[in-house]
């Protein structure tokens, strides 16, 4: 078994329809997603699993010195961030691959598949 | 008194044994590295004990068990034990090399896993031709003009992502092989593609290349004979390869109305022919099986002038339909010219969104050529030249603009 981070990436401004278009269709993927959660747990693949506040909300902190150092905003500035992401364990890439493709079309957006090097 | 072979004559067999010899040390220690290790050493004992005792009676029996012990050897040595090596280590599986039956399948997974869709297109025709068809990374770098560090790299990372990502090595199921089978298919066909026509101004013809592409097809046709695309690429492949000695004269491409048909390999238009029968008979035709029927209409005709042209375009026509790509109308169109003339012909070529591609400055040179256009046709002609760097195609394009007055 592997464990693999389906994350997702949009834009990092959100309208009030969180980039859905509008308030059904946000309620639709709300809902899809939802749906696809219960199934993740249910065949038993469902570690962990989370929307995130936008990018702008974020705090970089560095410890390296003596004191911290806190910076405002995400690590990179860039248009697309990752909005939320799924935790999964899974036997091999092709069932992950196929979960992340239900997971895509469930949140309305690309979903990045990648293996953890380990999972504490 | 047993043959004592030379280090060329083991390296041989080794490399004839090398696909499967990966693909059974993969399927029983689940790790690619710790495969090519093994069967490193198991060649090094080779080298030491061949020259001396003679090639055993089943060279890839033996060269399975040596790389085996070797492997869990290895494996008993390291301290730091991967969970999944002592797992493979723990049940000992000493399945017999056998040239049919599971060991086969062993080569199929891991053409599943080298052709996966997770991994780059260039990076499935690298790991193939590395892990399957025991090219050396020298080779393939060579074969696909990029530095031997690049190939070297592209090959790593590939297998890094395959060993990190747990790309399984499975044959896909029933519901996932048409798709999957198509990523395979493909792979093989751009490898035997840059062996019949090379990309860059080395070796205009890579015999290497669509040799392993026909071997590698022939193994999947055994292993999947009733999948009609397989079928169908390894009829294509073979009725394209019978030609082979009578496409370059002088390192000169020659075209197939100009060719010598007394030089075509009988033998493999006569197993082409035979295969495009088997696979349109299952009545679910494909692009592969389309494009075999187009090259057997070809090789049916016993001059060019025979040539049943009708049945070739209604070929095209229904290839267009499962392929609507412009490369495919660039190829109807040439079928259309020998029907309904050039001048049709370069009425439909001229539409397509192709004047990056050679092939479509070498047929309107063509044309224009044929309607006595001249100055356009040379003109043509030269944008052809510059589009290629194939040394025979160039060859054959200078001459055929130098004849005109």
């Amino acid at each position: 078994m592997t464990h693999y981070l389906m994350s997702v990436h949009g834009p990092a401004e959100r309208d009030e329809f969180g980039n859905y278009g509008s308030r059904e269709q946000m309620e639709e993927a709300f809902a899809a997603t939802g749906a696809f959660n219960d199934k993740l747990r249910a065949d038993g693949y469902w570690v962990f699993a989370g929307g995130l506040q936008e990018a702008s909300t974020a705090t970089v902190v560095d410890g390296q010195g003596e004191t911290p150092v806190m910076t405002d905003g995400p690590y990179l500035e860039t248009k697309e961030v990752i909005g939320g992401f799924w935790v999964i364990e899974a036997p091999d890439l092709d069932v992950a691959l196929g979960l992340a493709a239900q997971a895509s079309k469930a949140c309305r957006g690309k979903v990045e598949v990648r293996p953890f090097d380990g999972l504490a | 008194m047993p043959d004592r072979p030379g280090t060329a004559a083991v390296e041989r067999v080794f490399r004839e044994e090398y696909g499967r010899l990966i693909a059974s040390l993969v399927r029983r220690f689940r790790d690619i590295e710790t495969a090519e290790e093994a069967a490193g050493e198991a060649l090094l004992v080779a080298l030491e004990k061949w020259p001396e005792s003679g090639v055993p009676p089943n060279p890839g029996a033996w060269l399975t068990t040596t790389a085996g012990n070797r492997a869990i050897d290895r494996i008993r040595r390291e301290k730091q034990r991967d969970a999944k090596q002592q797992a493979a280590f723990m049940q000992y599986d000493d399945t017999p090399h056998e040239p049919t039956g599971p060991v086969e399948d062993d080569r199929l997974r891991l053409l599943f896993t080298c052709c996966h869709p997770a991994l780059a297109p260039e990076a499935r025709i690298a790991l193939t031709l590395r892990l399957l068809g025991g090219l050396t990374v020298a080779e393939i770098a060579e074969a696909f003009l990029v530095p031997e560090t690049t190939m070297a790299q592209r090959i790593t990372r590939a297998k890094k992502k395959i060993a990190a990502a747990n790309v399984p090595y499975r044959v896909p199921e029933a519901a996932d092989l048409p798709q999957r089978l198509g990523g395979v298919l493909a792979v093989l066909f751009l490898i035997f593609n840059e062996g019949y026509l090379a990309t860059g101004d080395g070796e205009p013809v890579r015999v290497e290349l669509s040799d392993e592409a026909i071997r590698l097809a022939r193994i999947l046709h055994q292993l999947l004979p009733h999948e009609p695309e397989v079928t169908g690429l390894l009829a294509l492949m073979v009725l394209i390869e019978a030609r082979r000695r009578s496409r370059v004269r002088h390192g000169e491409l020659v075209s197939l109305p100009e060719q010598d048909r007394a030089g075509w390999d009988r033998t493999l238009v006569d197993e082409g022919l035979a295969l495009v029968r088997t696979c349109l008979a299952t009545n679910r035709p494909g692009r592969y099986q389309l494009l075999a029927a187009i090259n057997a209409v070809h090789c049916d005709a016993p001059t060019a002038r025979d040539t049943d042209w009708s049945q070739i375009v209604a070929l095209y026509d229904r290839l267009t339909r499962l392929d609507p790509s412009p490369i495919v109308a660039l190829n109807r169109a040439v079928a259309v010219a020998e029907l309904d003339g050039p001048e049709v012909a370069l009425s439909l070529v001229d539409r397509l969104p192709l004047t990056g591609y050679h092939a479509w400055h070498a047929t309107r040179a063509d044309l224009l050529r044929r309607l006595g256009r001249t100055a356009e046709a040379k003109a043509a002609y030269a944008s052809a030249i510059a589009a290629t760097q194939n040394s025979a195609e160039r060859a054959y394009l200078s001459r055929r603009c130098g004849e005109l007055v």
